[in-house]
């Protein structure tokens, strides 16, 4: 399972890179294998307000739809267009597929390390 | 506490992700249901459908007791030949879909819904007349199904015993020399097999088709690909577009009902059934979105029916659905309107099925 350490993670699976002033967010290895083959992703748009811990959209697989969650508040600045025909690029390369970029962060939800990251994976599995 | 097929093992080691499921544990998936689908429908895929249930009925009246029990008509068949039927309750509502193998003139093979096998069991032991037994043999046997263009090349391989027609079987055949019957059919909407043997012989077996399918793209492939395969061919799923609350010719089956035979449970019920006020029809969506099983379905502000089973499917690359709607709207190109966790989504009515072997 592969777990960048330069990310930080929520407790809800999805990464988030922190740059300057902005986040970069998506879905992690382990939230892809679970939720297999992606067809559809359903994002905020540009100038969205998001909130930490709250529903920003949903993706579906062949077999079900999963909420995925905000790990931060503020405003989203872009959306990862690639992802409305290829929605599959989250299952091949998931630290490479963002979904959002969000700015004018006011606040995070409480977010764990790589290892944290991997100890909460082990600990949902058994 | 689940049950485990005889397979378990099989599926452990080649990575299965094993879900609940009727009762028992199998694979949803190995390597993902859209690869699975796509194998299916270019080369060939093995599933494990061991939980199914088989049941004998024997005796002298053993035709008459499959008449009068089911809808379809089982006289004339050929050692070995095979026949699909809804199975009615005297108010004319499905209590399963099943087939029918013929293994003798007084032995007839049973293949039940794994959800549905001990209801069926007591229904059909509890209604039997004169010399006729009926057995629950589903704990004995095995099910392997193989599934593609390329199942009887594959199968080849290991044996000469192959049915030569759709919807026929090779009672006692044997495959890598494990006795087993072959019935060539299926679930997916492609030509393919599906061999019974005995429970302690489905590993071997297994291995020995893995290994001939080796060259020719065989995998593994769960219930994911199982349902997507079978949703995209247009093929009922009892509890989905069959169950208490439809009859057969609702749900479009009404070829397999026979109402000028002498007496069957229903009969009288279904002869008032038609014409039906409601109809199982196909939906593509034509929007953006997936149209899932409870989807309401609308006409302008009116609800007219309820989605029944639905998904993306793999080879059409689009996402299709099965309601059950008011008939008046079941012309294809009707437009309607389903509703997707609030959303109204654009979907059109189109014929059944999605997709057909050519």
């Amino acid at each position: 399972m592969n777990i960048p350490n330069e990310l930080r993670y929520s407790k809800t699976h999805e990464w988030v890179r922190l740059e300057e002033s902005t986040a970069v967010i998506g879905l992690t290895d382990h939230a892809q294998s679970q939720l297999g083959d992606l067809v559809f992703v359903n994002l905020p748009a540009p100038g969205d307000a998001v909130t930490a811990g709250e529903p920003m959209g949903d993706v579906e697989s062949v077999k079900a739809v999963s909420d995925v969650y905000c790990p931060v508040t503020g405003l989203v600045s872009a959306v990862n267009t690639e992802l409305e025909d290829s929605p599959q690029l989250i299952n091949e390369q998931p630290y490479e597929a963002w979904l959002i970029r969000v700015e004018k962060i006011s606040g995070t939800e409480e977010l764990l390390t790589a290892a944290e990251y991997e100890a909460l994976i082990a600990s949902e599995q058994e | 506490m689940e049950q485990k097929t005889p397979l378990y093992a099989r599926h452990i080691a080649a990575g299965g992700k094993m879900v609940s499921f009727a009762g028992w544990l199998l694979p949803v998936q190995y390597s993902g249901i859209i690869a699975e689908h796509m194998a299916v429908r270019t080369g060939c895929g093995l599933f494990d459908v061991s939980h199914m249930g088989e049941l004998v009925l024997q005796g002298a009246d053993a035709l008459s007791n499959l008449n009068r029990l089911l809808t379809n008509d089982f006289t004339g068949m050929e050692v070995g030949q095979a026949r699909y039927s809804p199975m009615c309750s005297g108010g004319g509502g499905v209590v399963d879909d099943l087939i029918v193998c013929k293994l003798s003139e007084h032995q007839y093979f049973i293949v039940v819904n794994a959800a549905n096998k001990n209801k069926d069991r007591d229904w059909m032991a509890g209604r039997l007349t004169g010399s006729c037994t009926l057995e629950d043999r589903s704990d004995a046997y095995a099910q392997l199904a193989l599934q593609g263009p390329r199942a009887e090349n594959i199968l080849r391989k290991l044996t000469e015993d192959i049915p030569k027609r759709y919807y026929s079987a090779v009672p006692e055949g044997k495959v890598a020399g494990v006795s087993c019957m072959v019935s060539r059919t299926g679930y997916t909407g492609e030509d393919g097999f599906e061999l019974y043997c005995a429970a302690a012989d489905a590993p071997g077996l297994w291995d020995a088709l893995m290994e001939a399918g080796r060259g020719e793209g065989l995998i593994p492939c769960g219930l994911g690909a199982r349902d997507t395969l079978r949703l995209e061919a247009g093929m009922p799923l009892y509890g989905h577009e069959l169950s208490d609350a439809v009859n057969p010719y609702e749900a479009g089956l009404g070829m397999f009902v026979k109402p000028d035979k002498p007496d069957f449970i229903g009969k009288e019920a279904l002869e008032h059934a038609r014409p039906v006020s409601r109809c199982r029809v196909g939906l593509e969506v034509t929007g953006r979105g997936i149209a899932r099983e409870g989807c309401p379905v609308y006409h302008g502000e009116r609800q007219v029916g309820t989605v029944t089973s639905g998904t993306h499917c793999p080879w059409l690359g689009k996402a299709v659905a099965m309601a059950l709607l008011e008939a008046e709207y079941r012309q294809p190109g009707s437009p309607v309107i389903v509703e997707v966790r609030g959303r109204q989504i654009e979907a059109s009515v189109v014929p059944l099925p999605f997709y057909k072997r050519s």
